[in-house]
C-alpha cells in the first residue's frame, strides 16, 4: 500500500484505487482535438466535433459512476 | 413601455412572485439558528444528494453561462464548444479532491478554503491571499448575473431611458438582498430547484421545437459559416485554436470548484458520499451545457442576428441578446414569460451563493483574522449577512454606471487570479508537503505574471506564448498556474531547510470520511 498523505504517520492512509486511473480516459478523450476536429463521420446532420464532445458527457458520467460504485467500499 | 410582451411578463412576475416567496420561506427549512455562521453561511450542512445537486448545478450554471455560452457560439462559432470538455473534466476533480476537503472542513468547522489553508499552513498571510483572491474573482461574476437579467427584461420589452430602465433590475435586486439575508443559504437552494426545474424545461424545449422549426440539424449546421464551423486549423510553427480550445477546457475546469462560491455549495452538502455521487449525477448538467452551445448556433440559423425588431437591443447587448432574440422568434409569449422567469432566476441563485461566499470568506478571513478576533456566533453571523448586502450593492452600482464590457474583462481576469489557489487548496488536501511560504510566493508569482499577461493581450484571457520559433496560444490562467507550482516545488525545499517544524492543525484522517 503506497503511503499517500505525509503529515503524520498516524491514523488511516487515504486510499488510492486503481479505479482511478479511468478517469484519465476522458481527459486524454477530450484534450486532443486535432483528433475530433472534423465534420465527417456527422451523424443526423449533426458534425462528428460536436457528438463526439456530447458523447464523451454521457461516457464521462458512466465511468464516475462505475469508479464511485467501484471504491465506495 | 408600448413594447411591452404582456403575456410574457405576466407570467414572469408570477414565477418570481413564487420564488421570492420561496427564497423567505426558506428560512425556515430544515430549521437552524439563523444566528450561526454555518446555519447562515452553509445552510447547516444538512443538504443530502438531491439538493446538492441542485444548488451546486444552479451554483455552476449561472445566468451568465446561459446567455454568454451561446453568445460565444453565435458570434465565435466552434470554439465556444470548450464548455463541454470543460464540464467532462470537472467531475473526475470534484470526486478526487472535495470530498477530502468537505471532510477536513466538517471535522474543524472550517467554512471557507482561507479556514481550511490557515489550519493545515498555519499562515495568516497564505490564507489571507486565499481570502482576497475569493473576493476579488467574485465580485465581478456576481455583477455579470445581473447583466443576466438586464439582458432578459429588455427581452419583455421594458424599455426607457434613465432610472426607468433601471428599475426592474433594482427591484430584483432588492429581493435578492432581502431573502438572502434573512434565510442565508438556504435560500438559493430552495430556489435553485424551482430555477433548475425551469431551465431543464426550457432547454429541452428549445432543442426539440426550435429544430422542428428551423427544418432539423442538417439544416442549422449548414447555416453556420464554414469558419466558425469548426477549429480553425493552426497554420505553420503554432498550435493556434487546438491549445486555445484544450488549455481554455482544462484550466477552467481546474479554476472551476476554486471560486469560493463553487465551495460554499460543496461545503453545505451533508457529506463526502453527496459530493461523490453527484461527481456522477452533475453531468446531467453538462449535457444540457452543451446542448446551450448548440442553441447559439440555432440563433444563427434563425437568423435573428438580422431582424430589425431585435437590432436595438442586439446594439445594447451585443451577441449576449441572441439567446432572448431566438426565444422572442421562436416560442409563444406563455413560454417566453417561463423561458426568461428561469433565466431571471438562474442569475438570482449563483448571485446569493456567491455573495454569500464572499461574506463568509470576509466575516472568517479577514474580520475574525485581524479585526476582532472574538466574536460571538451571533455576531459572527450578522457581520456576514450585513457584508453580504454590501457585497451585492457594490455588484448593482458597478453594473448601473460601469459599462458591461468592463465587468466582463474584470470576470475573465477573476479566472486567472482563482486558479493560483490551486496549489494550497486542492493540493493541500493531499499532502502538506509544501513550504508556506514557498506557496506564497508561489501564489504572489502566478497572480502578478497572470496579470500582465492578461494585459499584454489587450485584456483577453488567451496569451501567445513563444518558444523556440514555435508560439503556443493558451489560457493565461493554467500557464500562470504551472509557474506558480514550479515556483513553490523549487523554493519548498530551500524553505524547508530554514523553518522549523511544520504547522499543521490537521491530522491525515481528518480528510477521510
Amino acid at each position: 500500500m503506497s503511503e499517500r498523505n505525509i503529515s503524520r504517520p498516524s491514523g488511516k492512509r487515504a486510499r488510492w484505487s486503481w479505479w482511478y486511473l479511468l478517469f484519465v480516459i476522458q481527459f486524454i478523450a477530450v484534450l486532443w482535438p486535432p483528433f475530433y476536429n472534423s465534420v465527417e463521420p456527422s451523424w443526423a446532420g449533426i458534425p462528428f466535433y460536436y457528438w463526439y464532445q456530447m458523447l464523451w458527457v454521457i461516457i464521462g458520467a458512466v465511468l464516475t459512476a462505475v469508479v464511485y460504485f467501484a471504491t465506495e467500499a | 413601455m408600448q413594447d411591452v410582451n404582456w403575456t410574457a411578463l405576466i407570467i414572469f412576475v408570477a414565477l418570481f412572485g413564487f420564488i421570492t416567496w420561496l427564497g423567505f420561506a426558506a428560512a425556515q427549512w430544515r430549521k437552524g439558528d439563523l444566528d450561526l455562521l454555518h446555519e447562515w453561511g452553509l445552510g447547516g450542512r444538512r443538504f443530502g444528494t438531491i439538493i446538492t445537486w441542485f444548488l451546486v448545478g444552479g451554483d455552476l450554471y449561472t445566468a451568465y453561462t446561459f446567455i454568454a455560452v451561446p453568445a460565444l457560439a453565435f458570434g465565435a462559432g466552434a470554439i465556444a464548444f470548450f464548455a463541454v470538455p470543460y464540464t467532462i473534466m470537472i467531475y473526475p476533480i470534484l470526486f478526487l479532491v472535495f470530498p477530502r476537503l468537505w471532510n477536513v472542513c466538517h471535522k474543524h468547522n472550517y467554512i471557507t478554503p482561507a479556514d481550511f489553508v490557515r489550519g493545515r499552513f498555519g499562515n495568516r498571510w497564505l490564507a489571507l491571499a486565499v481570502t482576497i483572491t475569493g473576493i476579488v474573482a467574485t465580485m465581478p461574476y456576481i455583477a455579470l448575473q445581473l447583466v443576466g437579467i438586464q439582458v432578459v427584461i429588455a427581452g419583455l420589452g421594458i424599455s426607457g431611458t434613465g432610472y426607468a430602465a433601471d428599475l426592474p433590475l433594482i427591484i430584483a435586486f432588492v429581493i435578492l438582498a432581502a431573502f438572502t439575508y434573512s434565510s442565508g443559504l438556504r435560500a438559493p437552494a430552495s430556489i435553485a430547484i424551482v430555477k433548475d426545474i425551469l431551465i431543464y424545461v426550457t432547454a429541452f424545449a428549445a432543442v426539440i421545437v426550435v429544430p422542428i422549426e428551423l427544418g432539423g440539424f442538417g439544416k442549422i449546421f449548414a447555416a453556420v459559416p464554414p469558419a466558425k464551423l469548426l477549429l480553425a486549423v493552426p497554420g505553420a510553427n503554432t498550435t493556434g485554436s487546438y491549445s486555445v480550445y484544450a488549455t481554455l477546457a482544462l484550466g477552467s475546469a481546474l479554476a472551476l470548484f476554486l471560486y469560493p462560491h463553487s465551495i460554499t455549495g460543496i461545503l453545505s452538502a451533508s457529506s463526502g458520499h453527496a459530493i461523490r455521487r453527484n461527481a456522477a449525477m452533475l453531468p446531467g448538467y453538462s449535457f444540457m451545457l452543451g446542448l446551450l452551445a448548440l442553441v447559439g448556433f440555432f440563433a444563427i440559423a434563425a437568423g435573428v442576428g438580422g431582424l430589425p425588431e431585435y437590432a436595438a437591443s442586439f446594439k445594447q447587448f451585443g451577441n449576449n441578446f441572441a439567446v432572448p432574440a431566438l426565444f422572442l422568434h421562436s416560442f409563444p409569449s406563455w413560454f417566453v414569460g417561463i423561458a426568461f422567469a428561469a433565466i431571471g432566476i438562474g442569475a438570482l441563485v449563483p448571485a446569493a451563493i456567491m455573495s454569500i461566499a464572499a461574506a463568509n470568506l470576509y466575516t472568517r478571513n479577514i474580520h475574525r483574522e485581524f479585526i476582532n478576533k472574538n466574536p460571538t456566533d451571533r455576531e459572527e453571523a450578522q457581520m456576514a449577512k450585513w457584508v453580504s448586502l454590501i457585497v451585492k450593492l457594490g455588484a448593482l452600482i458597478f453594473i448601473l454606471f460601469v459599462p458591461t464590457q468592463f465587468a466582463i474583462y474584470l470576470q475573465l481576469l477573476g479566472g486567472i487570479l482563482i486558479i493560483q489557489t490551486l496549489p494550497s487548496v486542492m493540493l493541500g488536501v493531499y499532502t502538506r508537503w509544501f513550504n508556506d511560504w514557498a506557496l506564497l510566493i508561489g501564489w504572489a508569482t502566478g497572480t502578478l505574471a497572470g496579470s500582465w499577461m492578461f494585459v499584454a493581450a489587450n485584456l483577453t484571457p488567451n496569451y501567445p506564448l513563444a518558444f523556440a520559433g514555435y508560439t503556443f496560444p493558451g489560457y493565461t490562467a493554467l500557464y500562470t498556474v504551472i509557474l506558480n507550482l514550479v515556483v513553490a516545488i523549487v523554493l519548498t525545499p530551500l524553505f524547508k531547510a530554514m523553518a522549523g517544524e511544520p504547522v499543521d492543525a490537521t491530522v491525515a484522517s481528518d480528510y477521510l470520511a
